[in-house]
């Protein structure tokens, strides 16, 4: 073997040798166990906690709410729509309420008069010219919309 | 070989063969995610999206922020909705006044309208993530279902995937410097629960499903319906199927 070789073989091995020890302490726990990436991390997703409780949720206390929605043209809709978020209610009942929206513009959300809403899939009225003197709730119960009361 | 030109020749035809027959192999934008990977009893997520039912609400917007805490600041979405208007004069107009949470407002006089129509946007879940391939160290995959996830204590902000995603559902947290996205609220459908948006969906516009079971209704949406992808020539293996997407929607 020629005497430069042998000089430099040492040289690459503490190289070598020192890439490996430096990656042994960088490379982060799990990297690798399923793709290029740390496994760990698919439970850590996985971990975070949820803020909507889901339909199924709401119904386990208030059935007879989930009833009545179910009997009416909002039947398809999930409490949470209008509700908003509502795992703390779900899981503190008893000290954490739950969003009542009430104004126009909420329900005009979805209702109001806009060219791209088809026809069918939901019904708009005008806002500015629609009863502009009460809450769309005056008339309609939201749980029933299609059956009017007195404001 | 006897001669050069010989192998020239030899060369050209073989070369010559193999990019016609590449131009014989049938590709489709729709069905190239769907059926991958190989082991189909694996669950394999798709998304699925009726533009035809989509009412512009912006609830799902609304909702993505508050289950996934996203800053409120009208820059930062996982999803959001977009309404195009197509105008008499042929130009198109695209707004999304704060993703639409705060409702859309008509801003084009009737009478211009030709044809108007809301397009929810999200990521989309690549099969071939452009967002993946770029990142540098590792800290956005995707999980076996086909989740394109983001390793959040793993990246280095570079920014590179925000660059790269050619659907812009890429954003940089302002508090923490790193990277977030759409993780089709992973946290949720892996304990049974719908993702937000599609929780909250009024009219049922946006669905989930396994891409894997025949018998799924996202399977069944797919194959009832003229599902396309956005930009299916960038061959990003998107697993968002639009019904009804028009094609001036970018």
């Amino acid at each position: 073997m020629p005497p430069q070789i042998k000089r430099l073989l040492p040289l690459f091995a503490a190289f070598i040798g020192l890439f490996l020890l430096v990656r042994h302490f960088l490379v982060p726990e799990s990297f690798g166990e399923y793709g290029f990436y740390r496994g760990n991390s698919l439970g850590e997703n996985a971990a975070k906690l949820p803020h909507y409780a889901g339909k199924a949720a709401c119904a386990e206390c208030h059935d007879d709410m989930a009833a009545f929605l179910a009997s009416d043209v909002h039947s398809g809709l999930s409490c949470e729509v209008c509700h908003g978020p509502g795992i703390d209610h779900a899981n503190y009942a008893d000290s954490i309420g739950i969003d009542k929206p009430k104004g126009r513009e909420f329900c005009g959300l979805c209702h109001s008069l806009n060219p791209a809403r088809k026809k069918g899939v939901v019904v708009t009225v005008d806002l500015s010219d629609h009863n502009v003197e009460y809450d769309c709730i005056g008339c309609h119960n939201p749980h029933k919309p299609t059956e009017l009361k007195e404001p | 070989m006897k001669s050069r030109r010989e192998f020239l020749k030899a060369a050209a035809i073989a070369g010559g063969s193999v990019l016609v027959s590449s131009m014989f192999r049938p590709f489709n934008a729709v069905v190239f995610a769907a059926n991958e990977p190989a082991n189909p009893t694996d669950i394999w997520y798709g998304i699925g999206i009726d533009i035809a039912k989509c009412i512009g609400c912006g609830r799902c917007a609304n909702a993505c922020k508050s289950e996934n805490n996203v800053p409120r600041e009208p820059f930062f979405f996982r999803t959001w909705v977009e309404q195009y208007t197509i105008k008499n004069d042929q130009s198109v107009k695209v707004e999304s006044p704060n993703g639409g949470i705060d409702g859309f407002t008509q801003s084009v006089a009737p009478e211009d309208i030709f044809k108007t129509f809301f397009v929810p946007k999200m990521c989309n879940h690549c099969y071939k993530s452009p967002c993946v391939q770029v990142c540098p160290v590792g800290a956005t995959y995707d999980s076996p279902e086909g989740v394109v996830l983001v390793d959040q204590t793993h990246c280095i902000g570079c920014r590179y995937c925000v660059q790269a995603c050619p659907y812009g559902c890429r954003y940089i947290l302002p508090d923490k410097g790193v990277v977030d996205k759409c993780t089709l609220c992973y946290h949720r459908i892996t304990k049974g629960l719908n993702p937000a948006c599609v929780e909250v969906c009024p009219t049922g516009a946006r669905m989930y499903g396994n891409l894997h079971d025949p018998a799924d209704p996202l399977m069944k949406f797919i194959k009832d319906h003229n599902v396309r992808v956005l930009k299916p020539h960038l061959n990003t293996g998107s697993k968002l199927y639009y019904n009804e997407l028009n094609e001036e929607v970018r």
